[in-house]
């Protein structure tokens, strides 16, 4: 119906804009794009994806109680993700059953309990914004969570990106030079939870994960320095959350779906085409034409 | 006292024990070193060498045991940057993002501000660092293009920077080459008589006899402790060894 429209470019950007929903779905996405991909560059070097696969997951009962309690979801959220974590670190002490078995079974009973909540607490919860997210919904009250809980990501990680990215390298030292890695530890992790918390907003619980994988890994066969890895992880993080909110405002796609596949593609144009470490290594295939 | 204390021992641990969740990795080990000695640790794989390092870095926790590092404890050693710690190769992930300066401006961290912000002589620090092991030329080189000879020094410019007056190093002549071999032996030298305590663990017997005054065996536990001449004898070393004779570990010309 509306085929006739993009065929302009400059059409394609701004006939979105003229609605509000649009302009603040672009906007919160970015922001919340901005901090998954920060702390990104963090989580891929530390090894960390299968802990934020864990924890976006079991932030699900916590969104469903707050919200039958009437309070901040990000609040419900927080508690279970670090709350699981805390189990996860628990579990695998006291038993001999391997890393990886404990936090599949954690984030998953986690995950089950949330879903089971939701059937039985009788209310207005949106059971499907929460797992494929809803940009284009947000309230105004989420908007303020959300920036609100972004600004203090952003400024935890700025103030400690230098002892993170030392914690991430090379923790013994950390610790040998007098350095508190117990405390950057759960700096860590409270900041995993809460870019959770505002990225299911985006994409939803399932695919969040994606949010804070993806952009990490694209940017790390990028760049072989640590600031430039985050430079890039915050671009390409921002630049497929609003190639996923056009495309899917123009050809009526799920967004959630949509932003996380940009990322995918943005990932694979690296993985074939990233100068040092892409398959075909543009670097050299320019160098033979010169 | 404490200044007599410091002036005798760099390191003193008195009957440490550590424990892995009830796993016993290292028990009643003591070892005493004084300023410009150096000790070789000596053992075989899981015998408790890198527990060792760990229990005097405060890695972890020892469970029984006392440890003193300048007659100091060690929380307060890791305050003073006393301590640094030179890791194995393998002990490190090479693919990570990161430049040599950026590696040997960690040895600055523990004296700078919360921001990590390098001061001058932070600066200098650094740069003096990387001349002394030979890297000028790779300054804002990735760690992952370097040879593992070069990555060594790298992590030793680390601890010279850092200016530590003990230094431990896990496996500090495995896979490098023989100039970064030459530069680290005469650079303990130096370490030597600028009264630095050095703790290093290899499993080259070679390397003990050339520059170890000290030597430390251990088998989760102190199997022999003295000057290198009187304990590193065939008879220590095939206890430490679990009965390998030290034949098939020297070859047969030793």
């Amino acid at each position: 119906m509306e085929l006739c429209s993009f065929l302009t470019l400059d059409s394609f950007i701004t006939d979105p804009l003229t609605h509000d929903f649009m302009r603040k779905a672009l906007l919160m996405s970015s922001l919340v794009a901005a901090v998954c991909g920060f702390l990104s560059s963090y989580l891929t070097l530390k090894g960390w994806a299968l802990m934020g696969d864990a924890v976006s997951h079991s932030v699900m009962p916590g969104v469903v109680v707050a919200y039958a309690l009437g309070l901040p979801f990000s609040l419900g959220a927080f508690i279970f993700g670090v709350g699981s974590v805390a189990l996860i670190g628990f579990i695998k002490q006291k038993s001999r059953v391997k890393e990886d078995t404990v936090i599949g079974l954690v984030f998953t009973g986690f995950f089950a309990l949330g879903i089971v909540l939701v059937s039985k607490i009788k209310s207005n919860i949106d059971l499907h914004s929460i797992l494929f997210g809803s940009p284009l919904g947000i309230s105004l009250s989420d908007v303020k969570q959300t920036i609100f809980i972004s600004l203090l990501v952003v400024i935890l990680l700025s103030i400690f990106r230098k002892d993170l990215m030392l914690y991430c390298f090379d923790p013994r030292h950390a610790k040998t030079v007098g350095i508190n890695v117990f405390f950057l530890h759960y700096l860590l992790l409270t900041c995993l939870s809460l870019a959770a918390v505002v990225g299911l907003q985006s994409v939803g619980i399932i695919l969040v994960v994606a949010m804070l994988i993806t952009p990490g890994a694209t940017a790390y066969l990028l760049t072989d320095k640590f600031d430039n890895m985050t430079v890039i992880s915050v671009l390409s993080a921002i630049i497929s959350s609003l190639i996923g909110i056009y495309v899917s405002f123009w050809f009526d796609l799920e967004t959630g779906g949509s932003i996380v596949l940009a990322q995918t593609f943005i990932f694979l144009f690296a993985f074939l085409f990233a100068p040092r470490y892409g398959i075909f290594k543009l670097k050299k295939l320019f160098a033979g034409y010169k | 006292m404490e200044t007599i204390n410091y002036q005798n021992f760099r390191i003193e641990a008195e009957n440490i024990c550590v424990d892995y969740n009830g796993k016993v990795a290292l028990y009643d080990a003591n070892l005493r070193l004084q300023p410009g000695q150096i000790c070789g640790l000596v053992g075989m794989n899981g015998a408790g060498k890198t527990t060792f390092f760990n229990a005097l870095t405060g890695f972890v926790n020892i469970s029984k045991g006392k440890i003193r590092i300048n007659g100091e404890s060690v929380r307060s050693a890791q305050k003073d940057q006393t301590i640094a710690y030179v890791p194995q190769n393998e002990g490190i992930d090479n693919q990570f993002p990161i430049s040599v300066w950026d590696v040997v401006m960690m040895g600055r961290y523990g004296s700078m501000n919360i921001f990590r912000c390098p001061r001058e002589s932070d600066v200098q620090a650094v740069r003096d660092a990387i001349e002394r092991v030979d890297l000028t030329d790779h300054l804002s080189t990735p760690i992952g293009n370097l040879s593992g000879g070069q990555r060594k020094r790298t992590f030793l410019a680390r601890a010279i920077a850092q200016r530590a007056s003990i230094l431990l190093l896990d496996e500090p002549f495995s896979g490098v080459d023989i100039r970064t071999e030459k530069l680290i032996s005469e650079l303990f030298i130096q370490f030597k008589n600028e009264g630095k305590t050095i703790l290093l663990s290899t499993h080259d017997m070679i390397h003990v006899r050339e520059f170890c005054d000290l030597v430390l065996l251990i088998n989760k536990t102190v199997v022999a402790y003295g000057e290198t001449s009187e304990v590193f004898t065939p008879e220590n070393i095939t206890t430490t060894f679990g009965g390998i004779s030290p034949d098939f570990l020297f070859g047969p010309e030793s």
